[in-house]
C-alpha cells in the first residue's frame, strides 16, 4: 500500500461529506454528520502520515481531534435540542429569527 | 510480492469501498436513523483501517467513542425530535447537481494533489511492519505524557466544558411542578406551622 491510497481515500471522503452538506442544507442533522465525516477523512490523512513518516505526534494529533469532536458533537446536539424546543423545526431556513 | 502483504492490501480496499459506500449511504439516507446507522458502519470499517496503519489505540477508541457515544447520542436526538423529514429533503434533487459537481470538482483536485505521482511508494516508501511485541498504546503513552502533557490536560478542561455545556443548555425547570424543598422543610419555626389560641374553656351545654 502506498501513502497515496490512504491520501485517495480521505479525500473521496471528504468530497462525500462537502457533497451531503450541499444536499441536505436544510438539515442540520445530517449537516452534523457530515461534519463528523470530515473530522474522519482528516483523521485518517493523520494517521496515514504518521505511519510513513514512523512519527508517533500525529496519532496524538488525532487523538486531540477525537476528544474535541466529541465535546463539538454533544455542544451541537444539545443546542439542536433547545432550538427545536424553542422553534419546533430543525429546517435551517426557518432558522432566521436573527435576520432583522 | 509476498502474498501476505497482499492479503491486507485487499483487506485494506475492501474496508475502504464500504467505508466509502456508508458513507454515501450517510448524505442519501431518506431516514436520520438510518443516516447515523451508515455513519456508524462508516466509522466501524474507518477504524478497521487505522488498524492497518498499526494505530491500534485510536482505532478501538474510535469504537469506543463515536461509535459507543457520539453516535448513540446522534440516535437519542433523531428520536427524540419529532421532524417532518418530507419537509426537510424538499431541496435535495435541485442541489443534486451542484453538490455533485463541488464534490467531484473537490474530489479530482485533491487526488491530482495527493495522487501516487506525489505521495507514491517512490516519494514515500512503505514503513517495516513493527515487532509482534510492539505496542502502539505504550508508544502514544510515552509521548502523551511527556511531550503533550499540557495539551492533553487542556483537553479534559475542553471535556468538562462540554460536560456543563450540555448539561446547562438542556436542563428545564417547569414552573408547574410540584417539588418539595428540603432546606426550608428543615429551616421551618414552630410559629410558622402552629397557633396557639387563647381562649377561655367553654362548659358543654
Amino acid at each position: 500500500m502506498a501513502l497515496s491510497d490512504y491520501l485517495i481515500f480521505s479525500a473521496i471522503l471528504f468530497s462525500i461529506s462537502v457533497a451531503g452538506i450541499f444536499l441536505n442544507r436544510k438539515n442540520v442533522i445530517i449537516i452534523l454528520m457530515s461534519i463528523e465525516l470530515m473530522l474522519l477523512a482528516v483523521n485518517t490523512n493523520f494517521i496515514a502520515f504518521s505511519y510513513y513518516l514512523g512519527d508517533v505526534a500525529g496519532q496524538v494529533f488525532v487523538f486531540f481531534i477525537l476528544t474535541v469532536a466529541a465535546a463539538e458533537a454533544a455542544i451541537g446536539l444539545a443546542i439542536l435540542i433547545v432550538l427545536f424546543r424553542n422553534k419546533r423545526t430543525i429546517d435551517v431556513e426557518e432558522l432566521d429569527s436573527l435576520n432583522g | 510480492m509476498n502474498p501476505e502483504i497482499n492479503i491486507a492490501q485487499y483487506i485494506t480496499y475492501v474496508f475502504a469501498a464500504f467505508s466509502l459506500a456508508s458513507a454515501l449511504m450517510v448524505i442519501t439516507a431518506k431516514n436520520p436513523v438510518q443516516a447515523a446507522l451508515a455513519l456508524v458502519l462508516t466509522f466501524f470499517l474507518s477504524a478497521g483501517i487505522w488498524l492497518t496503519l498499526e494505530a491500534e489505540f485510536l482505532a478501538i477508541t474510535l469504537v469506543l467513542v463515536y461509535v459507543g457515544a457520539v453516535m448513540v447520542l446522534f440516535l437519542f436526538v433523531v428520536m427524540m425530535l419529532d421532524i417532518n423529514m418530507a419537509q426537510l429533503r424538499a431541496g435535495f434533487i435541485r442541489y443534486l447537481p451542484i453538490g455533485l459537481l463541488v464534490a467531484v470538482l473537490l474530489a479530482v483536485l485533491l487526488i491530482m494533489v495527493v495522487g501516487p505521482a506525489h505521495f507514491g511508494l517512490e516519494q514515500f516508501a512503505a514503513p517495516t511492519r513493527h515487532a509482534a511485541d510492539y505496542s502502539n498504546v505504550r508508544e502514544l503513552g510515552r509521548v502523551m505524557y511527556t511531550v503533550y502533557v499540557y495539551p492533553f490536560e487542556i483537553a479534559s478542561v475542553i471535556l468538562l466544558v462540554a460536560i456543563i455545556a450540555a448539561i446547562a443548555l438542556t436542563l428545564r425547570r417547569r414552573p408547574d411542578t410540584k417539588r418539595q424543598d428540603p432546606t426550608q422543610q428543615i429551616a421551618v419555626k414552630r410559629a410558622d406551622r402552629m397557633r396557639v389560641v387563647d381562649m377561655k374553656a367553654e362548659a358543654k351545654k
